[in-house]
């Protein structure tokens, strides 16, 4: 069995995926790199409110594997890390990480005097654009590790204030980007997705109209640590909606975006009716779909949600989202039926599908399917992990990376 | 321990709001062998002070006030053989409450008291030196099974594959094409089962028996001793884990009378059109001829309240490419797919763009309601909600029922319970109690003689099965996560899924099997407290056979011997610590966790005279998910009630009804037990520590009679991680009922 005296294995990315197959594999015994390109680990997931099908928050299992890297000394965790070269050679991979600079060091202790008295606002990525932070902040509240960060571009010529805050000397601004070589066994990839971009959607008023979101920035809205602290309203009013709309497949399923189904979207839908209607319980909630794809167990939260009073799933695509008088009007097309409807909404949930990260950009030269999902190459000790390889849910992509820590360990095994 | 050193850490902010001076006297005070204050305690110079009081000897346990325990782990870890207790100070205190008052003051001197008393109380863990067998056991030679030991021979490990049939394969055994797993996903492709057996059969680390009878399994994780008759003769064999990979069956068509099958002769199931198009002999089994328009049926038994309720997962890609396949081979006929959704997640919808592209297929929205004759010889299927029209009727020449799959599995608990029924129709001490028993027994009748891994443990002989029979642990995050340590359930008898899934499902369960094997051999627990080493002890001298810990283990640690005395396995222990909560006796207890550890944190808190108006009250909080969210209040600057003195639990579970009475005898005001969410969607880690801890409370009533005291006193919140938000005011709620009530009587006593 692979021990601490064989190479690590290398896992890129530090989403739900990336963190599994990690910690999955150094629970056998094996050494560890994780490294993760954002200064927290958790991923997508981590500006989640809750899972399907149990409604359950993200951070609750992550809580659980933070614990677990937290204690692991197999496991190296490197954030605002990333591999700028990778070299094939004999029994494995010699790769070049590349750290952003420590304008944080690993001194910081979290106090969060710097960000009392930080004087820039920036735009707030974690919630999607939809707030702002100081330029030196957590994350979010439950980030981990619970260092500090700061986004450089944006301070003030010659500020320290942050500095001069520090009591532990954690910040050092004339820091510089560093990199390690490191040989590894093998490798996984578990480099995730990005939502489709909203901008793209414009004939949905993606990006055109305020009061038209994405289902990710539909999790930030409902989520406590969230812009608006966990309340649903509708962007332009601030005011709660009376009717939401939920457009499937925007760009999934579509020739003209992406021609794949995102798996997942329906699901998300239906959950954030029920967020929606926990909150709002007189708001009327549509969803426009075509076809219900709730596989499995999680059948049971099409019957449940669906069947809630004041939820109605239409079956049609949606092909427009205009402004109109009392609010917004979505043009709605059911082909097969040959209908047209036109169904009016204060606020435009666009369930956006997922594209995987970093198409055409791997220092590992991975081979990719048509529309971009990386592919397994195990005679060169290279396995994929979760949504890297296909669009998945939590629950699948878990699964996928326990599998891949045993194919990376056996990569490993088999080239030693 | 006998030596703690108590190190505080003023940094932070903490020195400026707190007398720590005073705060090492109490440290002192209580038992505190000696004590530092540091201005960063996590800095290099901070830890190497800590080092040095545990190389010359002078501590041998540590109390770390500083951060919450749940940061900077690393930096505060030491070796294994040195108890740490961390206390929040920054968090619980300084953070959420005012600077420089005489309220927060006492809380910090009250909770390094409580640190230092824990630690007193704490032991270093022994290592557990077992001999660990290395064999995997793969239950079920299927393209799972088959996929899991390939994996876990991959991984170095010598693996026995278990097959009661003749012949590996499973149900996808003689399938040659199935729909595709990989680029460009729009062709059918080569099933991979007839190359795996090869490849299994041929890899020297595994020993495939085939024809074989499981007959019992017993030990634990690293020793499981099992029992199989193979080949005309019975042999015994050590295995470290176990993964039961033995599939599922399409759902029983003969109960689809309505579509049709059993009473018309042309009404198929998936399985029966691949034979024939395996055979060659695509033909009506009513006339022989070859059909003109085949239809397929979706959801034949699934998505359906009287049947199936869940989606079968596989159904429409299995329809698909026997539609593909019609068309290739049979270019005259007509397939035509009746569906209600269409469901090709991921890259499979171009598989599904493929069909539709080709042509020929015709794909109609609809729900089926019946399926008969139509007096031509042909058969009528009848829509419901059709794109056509409210009542619809489509002609076909052969009907292909597109029916569920049922997961291969055995509930282990309802087993049991058939069992114990059984023994009490024989031995009941009552005739009601017989008849009760009889009762029992005809309901759970159908569960006789379905055992499969034959388990030697006293909660049932197979793993415990949840929603719809499958032996899924319902985790999201964790899904391998089983209730019997070291076997994992694998592929479709585990959840619906296709052949592609199943395949990493396999590979996953095999690493669990392989992870548990090498945690086993380092004395480790396995998730989600894996690298704990600390074993639980039975004292077992005091034992009164009440046998609430072995029937409340979730995990099914536990045997009994005939008295009914706890028998230990511990390599199936997860540490969760709900046998020590479960305890009336009070007999069990982990090396750095026990029930006499935490009654003397809570003796520990100093309790005002009734005149100060100070009330106390004892929070016992999930240190999973209460007690992040509290951090993350306090991080946001939340604040909350300083009467509240936090103890950290490892599961609501594990939290001893004695802990509560000596809280309450002890002149504490209440008692506070927050954790997380139960019922149908639980969110314990340990499946059902807080709902076993709610029911506990129910007999806490006894005490507060006892007592003389009002209920109120005890109240139980269920809380999830990220309510962040409502922690503050839960506590503050809890502060101010207990506020509005007089002062615990028993103060000063």
């Amino acid at each position: 069995m692979n021990d601490q005296d064989s190479l690590p294995v290398l896992v890129v990315g530090a989403g739900v995926s990336g963190i599994t197959a990690a910690l999955e594999a150094a629970e056998t015994g094996a050494s560890v790199v994780l490294v993760e390109r954002q200064p927290y680990v958790g991923g997508r997931v981590a500006g989640f409110y809750h899972y399907f099908p149990k409604m359950c928050p993200p951070s609750c299992g992550l809580e659980i594997n933070v614990q677990r890297l937290e204690r692991n000394p197999r496991v190296r965790v490197l954030t605002e890390t990333r591999v700028s070269a990778a070299e094939q050679v004999d029994g494995g991979w010699r790769v070049t990480l590349e750290r952003a600079p420590a304008y944080v060091t690993e001194a910081c202790t979290g106090c969060g005097e710097c960000s009392k008295v930080c004087p820039v606002s920036v735009v707030d990525e974690f919630n999607h654009g939809m707030s702002s932070s100081p330029a030196i902040r957590l994350s979010h509240p439950q980030a981990w590790p619970q260092r500090f960060v700061i986004e450089r571009a944006a301070c003030a010529d010659g500020c320290e204030a942050c500095v001069q805050s520090c009591a532990y000397d954690a910040i050092h601004l004339d820091a510089t980007v560093t990199t390690e070589e490191l040989q590894v066994g093998s490798v996984v990839l578990a480099t995730g997705w990005q939502p489709y971009p909203l901008e793209k959607l414009s004939e949905l008023g993606g990006g055109v109209l305020p009061d038209v979101i994405s289902n990710v920035q539909m999790e930030r809205l409902a989520s406590p640590s969230g812009p608006t602290a966990g309340q649903i309203l509708c962007p332009s009013t601030g005011q709660p909606p009376r009717r939401v709309a939920f457009v499937q497949c925007a760009g999934s399923r579509d020739v003209n975006h992406l021609p794949y189904c995102s798996g997942i979207c329906c699901l998300a839908s239906l959950k954030h009716a029920q967020y929606v209607k926990d909150q709002h319980p007189d708001t009327e909630v549509s969803i426009f779909y075509i076809d219900r794809r709730t596989p499995g167990r999680n059948e049971d939260v099409l019957t449940r949600i669906g069947d809630m009073d004041g939820v109605r799933l239409v079956k049609g695509k949606v092909g427009k989202v205009e402004a109109g008088d009392g609010g917004l009007v979505l043009t709605v097309e059911d082909v097969e039926a040959g209908r047209k409807l036109h169904e009016q909404a204060d606020l435009v949930v666009l369930a956006t599908g997922m594209v995987p990260t970093g198409n055409g950009e791997s220092p590992f030269g991975i081979a990719r399917d048509e529309d971009g999902f990386a592919l397994d190459d195990f005679d060169r000790g290279l396995v994929v992990a979760g949504v890297a390889r296909r669009p998945t849910d939590v629950a699948a992509a878990v699964r996928d990376a326990t599998g891949s820590a045993a194919r990376a360990l056996a990569a490993a095994e088999r080239g030693a | 321990m006998e030596h703690v050193g108590v190190f505080l850490c003023s940094g932070c902010g903490i020195g400026d709001a707190l007398d720590l001076e005073a705060v090492a006297s109490a440290a002192e005070d209580s038992g505190g062998a000696l004590c530092h204050t540091h201005p960063c305690l996590c800095a290099e110079e901070g830890i190497a002070l800590v080092r040095e009081s545990l190389s010359s000897g002078e501590a041998d346990g540590l109390v770390i006030a500083a951060c919450s325990q749940r940061v900077k782990c690393k930096a505060f870890s030491f070796d294994s053989a040195t108890p740490v207790q961390r206390v929040g100070l920054r968090e619980q205190v300084t953070w959420s409450h005012p600077p420089n008052d005489e309220d927060t003051q006492m809380l910090a001197e009250d909770l390094v008291r409580m640190g230092v008393a824990r630690v007193l109380k704490s032991k270093p863990p022994v290592r557990q030196e077992e001999e660990i067998a290395d064999t995997v056991l793969v239950v079920g030679g299927g393209l799972t099974g088959l996929e899991a030991a390939a994996a876990a021979a991959g991984l170095g490990k010598p693996v026995v594959l278990l097959e009661k049939e003749a012949e590996l394969g499973g149900h996808l055994a003689g399938i040659g094409e199935l729909a595709p797993a990989g680029p460009p996903y729009d062709q059918l492709h080569e099933n991979p089962v007839s190359n795996l057996i090869e490849q299994v059969r041929s890899n020297s680390r595994i020993r495939v028996l085939t024809s074989a009878v499981l007959r019992g399994i017993s030990g634990q994780p690293g020793q499981f001793k099992v029992e199989v008759a193979a080949g005309g003769g019975d042999e015994t064999f050590m295995a470290g884990a176990i993964v039961q990979a033995t599939g599922a069956r399409p759902y029983d068509a003969h109960r689809l009378a309505h579509l049709g099958y059993g009473e018309q002769a042309d009404v198929i199931t998936s399985a029966e059109l691949d034979a024939m198009l395996e055979a060659g002999s695509l033909t009506r089994p009513s006339n022989g001829e070859t059909p003109q328009r085949v239809a397929f049926v979706q959801c034949a038994g699934s998505r359906d309240a009287e049947h199936l309720l869940y989606c079968s997962g596989e159904c429409c890609a299995t329809t698909l490419r026997q539609a593909a396949r019609l068309r290739r081979d049979y270019p005259d006929v007509e397939p035509c797919v009746v569906y209600r959704d269409i469901r090709m997640p991921g890259q499979q919808e171009r598989f599904y763009l493929a069909v539709q592209e080709e042509g020929g297929t015709l794909l109609m929205r609809g729900e089926v309601d019946g399926v008969g004759g139509n007096g031509n010889g042909r058969l009528a299927v009848h829509l419901r909600e059709s794109l056509l029209g409210d009542d619809a009727r489509l002609e076909a020449d052969l009907v292909v029922l597109a029916v569920g799959m049922v997961p291969n599995s055995a509930d282990g608990e309802a087993i049991r319970a058939l069992h114990d029924a059984q023994q009490r129709v024989e031995h009941g001490e009552s005739e009601t109690q017989r008849e009760e028993a009889r009762k029992v027994a005809e309901r759970l009748a159908a569960h006789e003689g379905t055992e499969i891994l034959h388990l030697g443990y006293r909660q049932g002989p197979d793993l415990p099965v949840l929603q719809y029979g499958f032996p899924d642990s319902h985790y999201i995050c964790f899904p391998y996560e089983t209730r019997r340590t070291g076997i994992y359930s694998a592929g479709a008898l585990r959840a619906p899924m296709d052949p592609a899934q199943a395949v990493e499902d396999a590979w996953g369960a095999a690493l669990k099997a392989v992870q548990c094997i090498e945690a086993a051999r380092r004395g480790e627990a396995v998730h989600p407290r894996s690298g704990d080493l600390g074993a639980p002890d039975f004292f077992l001298q005091r034992c009164t056979q009440c046998k609430r810990c072995t029937e409340e283990c979730p995990f099914g640690t536990l045997n009994e011997d005939e008295k009914g005395t706890p028998q230990l396995n511990v390599l199936r222990c997860r540490r969760c610590g709900i046998c020590m909560g479960a305890c009336p006796e009070r007999i069990i207890s982990f090396p750095d966790y026990s029930v006499d550890a935490v009654a003397s944190m809570i003796k520990a808190i100093e309790v005002p005279e009734e005149e100060d108006e100070k009330p106390r009250i004892v929070a016992l909080m999930c240190e999973n998910d209460a007690l992040p969210a509290l951090d993350a209040a306090a991080r946001l600057g939340r604040t909350w009630s300083p009467w509240i003195r936090i103890v950290p639990v490892r599961c609501l579970g594990s939290v001893n009804i004695v802990w509560i009475a000596d809280s309450l005898s002890r002149g504490v005001d209440g008692v506070i037990l927050v954790g997380c969410k139960y019922g149908d969607d639980a969110q314990c880690h340990y499946i059902r520590g807080s709902e076993l801890a709610s029911k506990r409370l129910e007999n806490v009533q006894e005490t507060l009679d006892r007592l003389a005291l009002e209920p109120e006193r005890i109240k139980l919140v269920e809380l999830a991680h990220n309510e962040f938000d409502r922690v503050p005011t839960i506590l503050d709620e809890f502060a101010a009922e207990i506020e509005e009530m007089d002062p615990n009587p028993y103060k000063g006593f």
